[in-house]
Parts: structure tokens; C-alpha cells; sequence
């Protein structure tokens, strides 16, 4: 999953890492300065987190279930806490993985799992 | 004479310049660029880079980037509609990916708010990359108004 993020200018221009614990795969969106939305809460940036979401989907899908890079069809963002200053993690989930689309349930958090800042419903033509 | 009560960024309407984007941190990193905004909309661009490809053999931008391109431009229309700024949140944003974007353009996007509640704005939007008339993406969101007692950074507009 590394390899293939390296891969990713994107993924590089924001920071992205992935991480394993145990049988599962996060990843990781450190916080900087440059992923700031609003500079007085502070906030990251709507765009960042719906765009770590998208790579965090993207990646679950690339890296365990198919062999080419799936084509993303749409993608919906859920915004539901300000997401402050400090590391943020992501999960995706394989919803269902037909023989030609593919949905990805996403999630995103700070400090605490079950207080999620945002999710995301993503689906790719494989 | 128009009733029409004043929009609060009416003053700087018409071409964008580049101080609009400089109190976001990451509208700055990413290259953002405000082209026009005007009475309920708004037309942003993301400059082409090879550090927001998602692809390395296609060369084709991740679409991440494309939904922080909709995203900003979303928020600054919905800035575009209020007659008092307040700070405004994204609620959630939707984003079909019609066909890739062209490497090597720059990509273009122009929002529109179609219905603003006091608490809530509903905005859609349109991204090309040659022709306005042939989109490679749309989006559709809601926004919150007075999502924070932070007030608005687009206050720095009229300041």
C-alpha cells in the first residue's frame, strides 16, 4: 500500500502515510500549516479532508482488490465536526465490489474513533 | 431603482485578484486562484501541477484536488449571496466525475447558489477544463451559515 501511495503525487502534496495496526490499514493525514481552511478556529481545509477521504478509498480499493487503477465515478463527503489542528486518520471499508463498480465507505477522525470529523461514499469503475 | 438589499462583498465583485485567496493557508499551497466572482457566484482556478497528479502514467490531476477546487469556490458564493458575512462550513459536497480532466490545463470551476435559507445554502457547481459547455465534473452541497462564532475571513475583502 506504501508503494502504491508513493506513487501518488497527490498523495505526497498533502502529506499522506499509511499505517498498520494489526489487521487493518489507517491512513494518516498529518497536520501542517499548508492544509488550513479557516485560519482562526483553526480548521482543516473542507477540500483536504474530502480529498483524504477520496485517497483513502482509493487506495483500499487499488491495493487489495483489483489490478489497475479504478476510475472514480462520484464521490460524497459528510462534514461532521470542524477538524482541528492535529492528526487525522481515515479508514475505508468495501461496501460492495461488483464485477464493474465498486462502492467504498469511508471515515475520518482525530483523537477519538467514535467521534468522526467526516465520511465519505465514494464509487469507482473498476 | 432596485429594493434588492446590498450583498455584503458587492463592492469587490467582478475580477478576481490575488489577495482573495491569501487568508486560506491551503487555497495558497494549492495555487487557487479567484477569477470572477459577482452577485450569487463564483469562478475559481486550480493551475495545472505536476504535484496534484493522481495518475503518473496519465498525467491526469487526483480528484481530490478537483474537490477542493468545488469546495472553495462553493464556500465564496455562498459568500457571494450574504447580505452580513458569517462563517460558513461545508455540511456535504457531492462531486461527479463526468470524464478526466486534460493533463496539462488548468482547471476551471464556477458555483452557484440556487436557494439560501437563514441557516443553510445550497449550492451547484460546474468544472472545465477547455469549453464551460463540456464539464468533466460537477458538484452539488450544502453549506451551513454561521457555522462558527469565528465571524467570516471574506470580511478581509471589505476591510
Amino acid at each position: 500500500m506504501n508503494l502504491v501511495l508513493e506513487a501518488i503525487p497527490y498523495a505526497r502534496f498533502l502529506g499522506v502515510e499509511v499505517e498498520q495496526r494489526g489487521e487493518r490499514w489507517l491512513c494518516v493525514l498529518p497536520f501542517r500549516q499548508e492544509i488550513i481552511g479557516n485560519p482562526r478556529l483553526p480548521a482543516i481545509h473542507g477540500g483536504v479532508l474530502g480529498a483524504f477521504l477520496e485517497l483513502t478509498a482509493f487506495l483500499r480499493l487499488y491495493a487489495e482488490a483489483i489490478d489497475r487503477p479504478p476510475k472514480p465515478i462520484n464521490f460524497t463527503a459528510d462534514y461532521l465536526r470542524s477538524a482541528g489542528p492535529q492528526t487525522t486518520y481515515a479508514e475505508a471499508n468495501i461496501f460492495k465490489l461488483g464485477r464493474r463498480i465498486a462502492t467504498v465507505h469511508v471515515v475520518a477522525w482525530q483523537d477519538d474513533p467514535t467521534k468522526p470529523v467526516a465520511s465519505g461514499n465514494a464509487k469507482f469503475r473498476l | 431603482m432596485s429594493d434588492e438589499p446590498k450583498l455584503a462583498l458587492e463592492p469587490v465583485f467582478g475580477p478576481g485578484y490575488e489577495a482573495m485567496t491569501h487568508h486560506t493557508p491551503h487555497a495558497v499551497y494549492l495555487g487557487l486562484k479567484v477569477v470572477e466572482t459577482g452577485p450569487l457566484f463564483a469562478v475559481m482556478m486550480l493551475p495545472y501541477r505536476p504535484e496534484i497528479v493522481g495518475d503518473p502514467v496519465r498525467k491526469v490531476v487526483f480528484g481530490g484536488a478537483i474537490t477542493t477546487l468545488l469546495d472553495h469556490a462553493s464556500g465564496l458564493c455562498v459568500a457571494c449571496s450574504l447580505q452580513v458575512l458569517e462563517a460558513i462550513a461545508t455540511i456535504d459536497l457531492r462531486v461527479d466525475y463526468l470524464r478526466a480532466a486534460e493533463p496539462g490545463r488548468d482547471l476551471y470551476a464556477r458555483t452557484e447558489c440556487f436557494r439560501l435559507t437563514r441557516t443553510a445554502a445550497f449550492v451547484r457547481g460546474l468544472a472545465w477544463d477547455k469549453d464551460p459547455s463540456d464539464p468533466f465534473a460537477t458538484s452539488i452541497g450544502a453549506f451551513m451559515i454561521g457555522a462558527n462564532p469565528g465571524g467570516s475571513p471574506f470580511n478581509r475583502f471589505t476591510a
